[in-house]
């Protein structure tokens, strides 16, 4: 199933949720949903036999400037098809809807994007840091990041 | 009985020669350990295509006196938190255990250290006292690995002493001594004299030799456990206790660990030799025979069967501790009961 | 699907009290920095907690630094066994953003060096999980082999373990004389090898108890975790990208797909997750074996290097069937010479994430072995 199908399909079943969908992109097309109702979304396409996305293959964290966004890089092994989709969240209050119990594997990538981006996942069982150590301060890869001076006395740039 | 210590008889008893008697083992331990950990290290880069150990001597033979003069300048830690008296004397106990044994091993017709009536029940007693000395050492090092693998060890060593004691029992029911020395003096003349093969006797002994070389087999496999060496390494299991019962222990006392195991492979070894492989007689009759030729015979023989166990060491991986309880009570122990009952009722009907 | 023997259940009508044991950082079996937290009940695993990030070195935050050339040593850095791999997702991407194509010899040398390099990632999974299991010698035979792949991977890039070989359009320098005789030399020793080891190992029977029906993963639960490579592939599953959708020019090979098949054991333990790679490495050789034939030595592998990598505003998500599994990387670039963002999918980070889910209610050191059979690389998890 191509992108802009599924945009169609999904359009018709959540109506305005579905904000648009990119085609346009030199290479990979992308839908762009809002976080509202992500999780019921995600939900579909994973069990609806149109999609069957069965496979999440990355959950990325990104930040806009003004908004951070995920980035859900879906696959599905038996349509082999794939699909990209976003989601915008506010940098003033980052919360999306977790898909950690839709695809198990969620449960780190959304930690991971948790810790390096500060993006809070509702529902999630453990939202706790992954990467970094558990008492860091702020999210890296934030593009106003400032690194701090030093980390329990030690230095942290040369 | 005729004397069976030639130190006795050429310089009479009296402290200085019992001395002598006792420290002349200590001396062939450690020239023993040292040949051992240097064949260790070549067999097992010439099973390893490697060259091994190439820099310290010709041929790197002096690897073995590099390493001990390293772990006696190493520094010698105590963990904080570890309870001091157990955790130093654990070592010793551990060697103490390995040598004792070497009190009745007779090396040749002329020399045993001691006279013991009920030797091979002496060995199994005082093999007991190493694990004693692992369970101290684990216990005292305060640390989770070590506790874990002394428990392991203790474990083992329980299963796997008594179907070693079942097939050394099985030849004793064939010998009705226990003392080493009559058991040597049984099996003198041509190798099919040995309780390898039945012992001696007339050729109706046959149909019990497939039984003694089983036992033999199940004394190896037991021997290897109770060593600790792979396949049965668990109390080490150096992939997953990092070093099992001696994870906290450095220096020298790292060094007496390592020399006790290397100890006891011998005193293994020795007890094979002497229970099933003929001990100090030579294979071939009368050529070859006599007590210098014994001293010969029996290191060789004990060697090899050192040798044996480097070989397996570094060919077969490591078992699981419920496979290996498993080996211990359910197979080994059974077998050797029907070994022990063929070779009881071979000699109720002789 | 066989039996499933789970000892905690088996013996939980004893209570006992739990012991929370560290293993990690500094642990001779986990493969580098992982710490995991595991819960005993004697030597019964009863939970496993991993914690990461000992080797975390901002990968993604120093990417955004950088530009895009000078992001394939770091790229080399992820996955440091298998660094060809690595680059090749990274170069491919970056290919399909820029619009550029390759030419045969190029892609040619890519996918030897690329199964090369699988070849010996697998001969150090192998050998690391024989480790753990406690044999030594089969470590010391493959990484005899390994060495061969090794030198012609540095007379190659010069470097015998992070390569910056590959660029954006090309290679960094042609093949050598004598490559050709040089690859056909390790064909024939990894075939060798291989069967040597199918009676050392593989099929020793201390082996084959401590792995078979161990840390069993099913199909379903692979799939919900997203795992890949061998390890999804020892469930059973018979999905690999160089056939589910071949990129660069793997549909002109022809080779097969091992999957676990419970031969030994069932499909999803240990066992078959091992045997996956050493099968794969045979089916590698054949890649190698063909693409040489196929090979055409002239052409310049650096005519189509640009000078200055900028690529169209843009994104592209690039995967690639690694040794290890799928890496994925997320390239967004906004129309300068330094990305926007790149998001790496570590393949062991995604893979190693299933350990706590599999390996309750096994021994202890069965947990060593499940973690051994994974096939993780500390630098591709923590980045």
């Amino acid at each position: 199933m191509l992108t802009n199908e599924i945009f169609e399909k999904l359009k018709s079943e959540f109506g305005e949720n579905i904000l648009e969908c990119n085609d346009q992109q030199p290479v990979d097309h992308f839908i762009v949903v809002k976080s509202e109702k992500l999780f019921e979304i995600c939900h579909t396409l994973r069990d609806d036999d149109d999609f069957l996305f069965d496979y999440l293959m990355s959950l990325s964290g990104m930040d806009l400037n003004e908004n951070l966004g995920v980035v859900y890089h879906l696959y599905s092994m038996k349509l082999k098809h794939k699909l990209v989709l976003k989601v915008m969240v506010p940098k003033t209050d980052p919360k999306t809807p977790s898909v950690e119990r839709i695809w198990r594997t969620a449960d780190w990538h959304e930690r991971e994007a948790y810790d390096l981006m500060g993006i809070e996942f509702t529902g999630h069982h453990n939202l706790i840091r992954i990467l970094c150590p558990y008492d860091w301060e702020g999210h890296p890869l934030r593009k106003d990041y400032q690194t701090p001076e030093s980390y329990h006395g030690m230095k942290t740039s040369s | 009985m005729e004397s069976i210590n030639f130190l006795y008889e050429l310089l009479g008893k009296n402290a200085l020669t019992i001395t002598l008697v006792v420290i002349l083992p200590l001396g062939f331990v450690l020239i023993y350990a040292l040949v051992a950990i240097l064949a260790e290290l070549k067999t097992s880069a010439w099973i390893q295509e490697r060259l091994g150990p190439m820099r310290t001597g010709p041929w790197g033979i002096l690897q073995p006196v590099a390493e001990v003069i390293k772990l006696i300048q190493k520094e010698d830690i105590t963990p904080a938190k570890a309870d001091k008296l157990l955790y130093n004397a654990a070592p010793f106990i551990v060697f103490t255990g390995a040598y004792s044994a070497f009190a009745v091993i007779p090396f040749s017709e002329y020399f045993a250290p001691s006279r013991i009536d009920l030797g091979l029940f002496y060995i199994f007693a005082v093999g007991s006292i190493s694990a004693l000395g692992i369970v101290m050492g684990g216990w005292a090092s305060n640390n989770k690995y070590s506790m874990m693998g002394a428990m392991r060890s203790v474990a083992q060593l329980i299963s796997y002493e008594v179907p070693a004691a079942i097939a050394i029992l099985s030849i004793v029911v064939l010998t009705s001594t226990m003392n080493l020395q009559e058991i040597n003096k049984l099996q003198t003349g041509w190798f099919w004299n040995w309780f390898l093969f039945g012992g001696p006797g007339t050729l109706a002994k046959w149909w019990i030799v497939p039984f003694t070389i089983i036992l033999c087999m199940i004394y190896f496999i037991a021997a290897l456990a109770e060593t600790n060496r792979l396949p049965f390494d668990i109390p080490e299991g150096e992939s997953e206790l990092v070093a099992g019962f001696h994870t906290e222990y450095s220096g020298i006392k790292f060094a007496m660990f390592f020399f006790a195991e290397y100890a006891y492979m011998f005193v293994v070894a020795a007890i094979l030799t002497t229970v099933f492989l003929g001990g100090w007689n030579s294979p071939f009759g009368n050529l070859m025979q006599g007590p210098g030729w014994g001293v010969f015979w029996f290191i060789f023989k004990g060697f090899s069967v050192v040798m044996v166990q480097i070989w397996i060491r570094w060919t077969l991986p490591r078992f699981r501790v419920d496979q290996l309880m498993y080996l211990g009570w359910k197979i080994l122990l059974p077998i050797s009961f029907v070994c022990f009952l063929i070779i009881s009722l071979y000699v109720m009907l002789k | 699907m066989g039996e499933l023997k789970r000892l905690d259940l088996e013996y939980n009508q004893l209570t006992s009290d739990k012991m929370r044991l560290n293993v990690g950082p500094q642990h001779p079996s986990t493969h580098g920095v992982l710490r995991l937290e595991v819960v005993v009940d004697g030597e019964i695993v009863t939970e496993v907690i991993p914690h990461l990030g000992y080797l975390h070195r901002s990968f993604e935050k120093y990417c955004e630094q950088m530009t895009y050339v000078q992001v394939i040593p770091y790229i080399d850095r992820m996955d440091y066994i298998s660094a060809m791999n690595n680059e090749w997702v990274y170069v491919m991407g970056m290919e399909k953003l820029m619009g550029l194509k390759v030419s045969d010899k190029v892609e040619y040398i890519r996918v030897i060096l690329a199964e090369l390099n699988r070849i010996a990632n697998h001969q150090i999974a192998v050998a690391t999980f024989g480790l753990d299991a406690g044999a030594f010698t089969p470590f010391l035979y493959y990484f005899r082999d390994r060495e061969h792949i090794i030198w012609v991977f540095e007379k190659l890039s010069g470097a015998r373990l992070l390569y910056n070989y590959f660029r954006v359009g090309g290679l960094a320098a042609d093949i050598y004389d004598g490559f050709k005789e040089d690859c056909l030399n390790i064909v024939k020793r990894v075939r060798k090898t291989n069967e040597e080891l199918m009676d050392l190992l593989i099929l020793n029977g201390i082996f084959i108890k401590r792995t078979a029906n161990v840390g069993i993963l099913p199909p379903d639960v692979a799939i919900s975790y997203a795992c890949s490579g061998p390890v999804l592939r020892g469930s059973g599953i018979k999905y690999d990208l160089r056939k589910d959708e071949p990129y660069s020019i793997y549909d002109r090979f022809d080779f097969d797909i091992p999957v676990g098949d419970g031969e030994v054991g069932v499909p999803g333990d240990c066992w078959n997750r091992n045997i996956v790679r050493v099968r794969e490495m045979e089916q590698s050789c054949r890649i190698i074996e063909q693409a040489l034939e196929q090979m055409d030595m002239e052409g310049d592998v650096k005519e189509l290097v640009p000078r200055r990598v900028k690529p169209p505003a843009g994104e592209v998500y690039m995967r690639a069937e690694n040794p290890k599994g799928d890496l994925g990387l997320y390239i967004v670039s906004d129309g300068t010479d330094k990305p926007e963002r790149i998001k790496a999918r570590g393949t062991s980070f995604v893979n190693l994430s299933v350990i706590p889910e599999i390996s309750k209610g096994y021994m202890f050191a069965d947990l060593i072995l499940i973690l051994g059979s994974i096939d993780i690389v500390l630098g591709e998890v923590d980045r």
